[in-house]
């Protein structure tokens, strides 16, 4: 199975971009190295602008800049693209609507040994409720690439999430739409909804599940916001018991979504797999998994579980 | 030069006339701020600025950005003097749906970027004065920012930058008029010694009398010349310019005038206006 980090491809994303539209620029703060910006760097000098370590000046200058007609791509950690810069990402960015795509690497437990203080679990919920963005979290490296090539086409402000660790190249893909999600494979017990690093765990957990003689609907649900309301009423109407399984805390990010869809709409048994409202901590990025019980068996223990309660 | 000084002096005290009413009316806002920005805006719009009001997205015209946002009631009588905008839209200030809004945002024609939550604005202008510069434009950046805002860490980042990359097109202004909503900014917390700190950040820093229209006209002069640096601006101002019982009075940062307070302020506006007449013929 092919893996890769989704950040070099969109560092070379980046120069496609860059090679076709003088308008985009690009700006880093400090790590350039480790988003990849730095390969647009080495291209295109005179569009990128490293701002050291100043998130906050980065964030408003990428306003100033899509201000002037800019398409502007704003990289750094998950950590330091959210949390630290909320003021100016909900008002210089998105406020204005501006041409702004926040593409943040390194989110999520798997940061691995960095340890709590760089694992950005809480950024998807911090900028949900911000009007305007658009949140997306790729399933890997191809659909980060579909993702950004996304966002420079629509106008307004995004958020891209990657994680650190190389990602498994998911085979079932299908055709990228923003706000859009899919059905990846067809169960029958329950179904399982995805995003990032999160899907290649489920379906491994679904061949786990289907050794043992159930099976799984697993949905590709890389838009966060806007949430795609109709395929999860749709999925809810028929598997009747709907389980969320995401690298980020139990609140505020996809589970949440799912479940303000699905109170209002359809109201369904749910259950959750993510970080349960704890830290984390120095790891491997496979022991944090298998500790915060994100990997795969651990998804198919408490879809065995949530399937033997219900039946 | 003498009719060009007295006819921007005369703008001032229409834009402080027009603060005072649009804050009545409103029931709300800043006034101290406005009417110690009054002056810096009015040179900016109707003699420094490369602008066409009929034509607010002219690619080529020179940009200003409010980083103090709350002091918008000044940006928005000076944009409807300029033609901006009727200016019948500053009786709605503040008010449900208005294309006035309580802090500047892009609704308003001459608005750039909205603005409001301090500290943002010099990132914002720096980013613009970026976009200047990957374009080889001629345009400027004129970027206004009080003093109390500049307590914020932000602002220090984007000076550290603006001087980083050399952005010559870019001139920041503080308007330092001493007060912030607690009190006085020697108390609140202290901004001194103010020119050392934008030097030792690496900008060239022209201080005059904010309120002298001749000075700050020299300084933005100054401003343009200077190359391979950013330029700031300090304009000693007197907070509450131009209506006596709103001079150094900390409560009228954020308190807009009474009917009678506005009455009051109204005339002395135009007594101030009578006096410079008579100057002028003298």
């Amino acid at each position: 199975m092919e893996s890769l980090y989704a950040r070099d491809i969109y560092g070379k994303t980046l120069i496609e971009l860059g090679k076709k539209d003088l308008r985009v620029v690009v700006l880093d703060a400090d790590l350039s190295g480790s988003t990849r910006t730095a390969l647009f760097g080495r291209e295109y000098p005179d569009r990128f602008f490293n701002f050291g370590v100043a998130e906050q000046n980065m964030m408003a200058a990428a306003a100033g800049l899509a201000s002037c007609g800019k398409i502007v791509f704003a990289s750094t950690f998950a950590m330091f693209a959210t949390a630290r810069v909320m003021d100016q990402v909900r008002n210089s960015i998105c406020y204005n609507n501006f041409n702004v795509k926040i593409v943040a690497s390194h989110a999520g437990i798997t940061v691995g040994e960095d340890g709590s203080s760089h694992q950005a679990l809480e950024d998807i919920n911090l900028l949900r409720a911000i009007p305007q963005l658009r949140i997306i979290v790729p399933c890997d490296a191809w659909e980060t690439r579909d993702a950004i090539f996304a966002a420079y086409e629509t106008e307004g402000p995004f958020y891209i999430r990657m994680g650190r660790a190389k990602i498994p190249t998911i085979e079932q893909k299908k055709k990228f739409k923003v706000g859009k999600g899919y059905v990846i494979e067809e169960g029958e017990d329950l179904a399982i909804i995805a995003c990032g690093i999160m899907m290649n765990e489920s379906l491994e957990a679904n061949k786990l599940l289907k050794k043992e003689g159930v099976s799984a609907t697993v949905v590709n649900m890389h838009t966060i916001k806007p949430i795609d309301e109709d395929l999860i009423v749709d999925i809810a109407k028929k598997h009747k018991k709907i389980m969320v399984c995401e690298e980020h805390q139990v609140i505020g990010g996809l589970y949440s979504a799912v479940c303000e869809v699905l109170a209002r709409k359809c109201p369904t048994l749910i259950e959750r797999v993510g970080i349960e409202d704890s830290f984390g901590q120095s790891g491997s990025p496979k022991e944090l998994m298998d500790f915060y019980g994100l990997s795969s068996s651990g998804i198919a223990k408490k879809a065995q579980k949530f399937i033997r309660q219900h039946s | 030069m003498d009719r060009k000084i007295k006819f921007l002096k005369k703008k001032a005290t229409e834009i402080r006339r027009l603060i005072v009413q649009m804050l009545a009316k409103a029931g709300s806002g800043h006034p101290g701020g406005s009417l110690s920005s009054t002056d810096i805006i009015t040179c900016l719009f109707f003699a420094v600025m490369r602008h066409t009001p009929s034509d607010p997205q002219w690619s080529d015209r020179d940009r200003f950005h409010l980083s103090k946002g709350h002091c918008c009631p000044a940006l928005y009588a000076a944009l409807s003097l300029c033609g901006y905008f009727p200016k019948k839209e500053l009786w709605n200030l503040r008010q449900l749906g208005a294309m006035l809004q309580g802090h500047p945002d892009r609704r308003t024609p001459g608005v750039e970027v909205a603005s409001g939550s301090l500290g943002q604005g010099l990132s914002v202008a720096l980013g613009m004065a970026l976009a200047g510069k990957v374009d080889k434009k001629d345009w400027r950046i004129y970027c206004l920012m009080g003093d109390g805002e500049i307590q914020e860490g932000n602002i220090w980042e984007a000076a550290m930058a603006a001087a980083h990359f050399k952005l010559d097109n870019l001139c920041g202004v503080v308007d330092y008029n001493h007060f912030q909503i607690d009190g006085r900014t020697e108390e609140i917390m202290n901004l001194e010694p103010l020119v050392n700190k934008w030097e030792s950040f690496g900008w060239h820093v022209v201080q005059c009398d904010g309120h002298n229209i001749e000075e700050l006209l020299e300084a933005f002069d100054e401003a343009k010349a200077i190359k391979f640096k950013p330029t700031v601006i300090i304009a000693h101002t007197v907070k509450g310019k131009g209506v006596s019982f709103m001079e150094h009075v900390v409560d009228f940062h954020g308190r807009a005038p009474t009917a009678q307070e506005k009455d009051i302020a109204l005339k002395e506006l135009d007594e101030i206006e009578k006096i410079e007449e008579t100057k002028g013929k003298k």
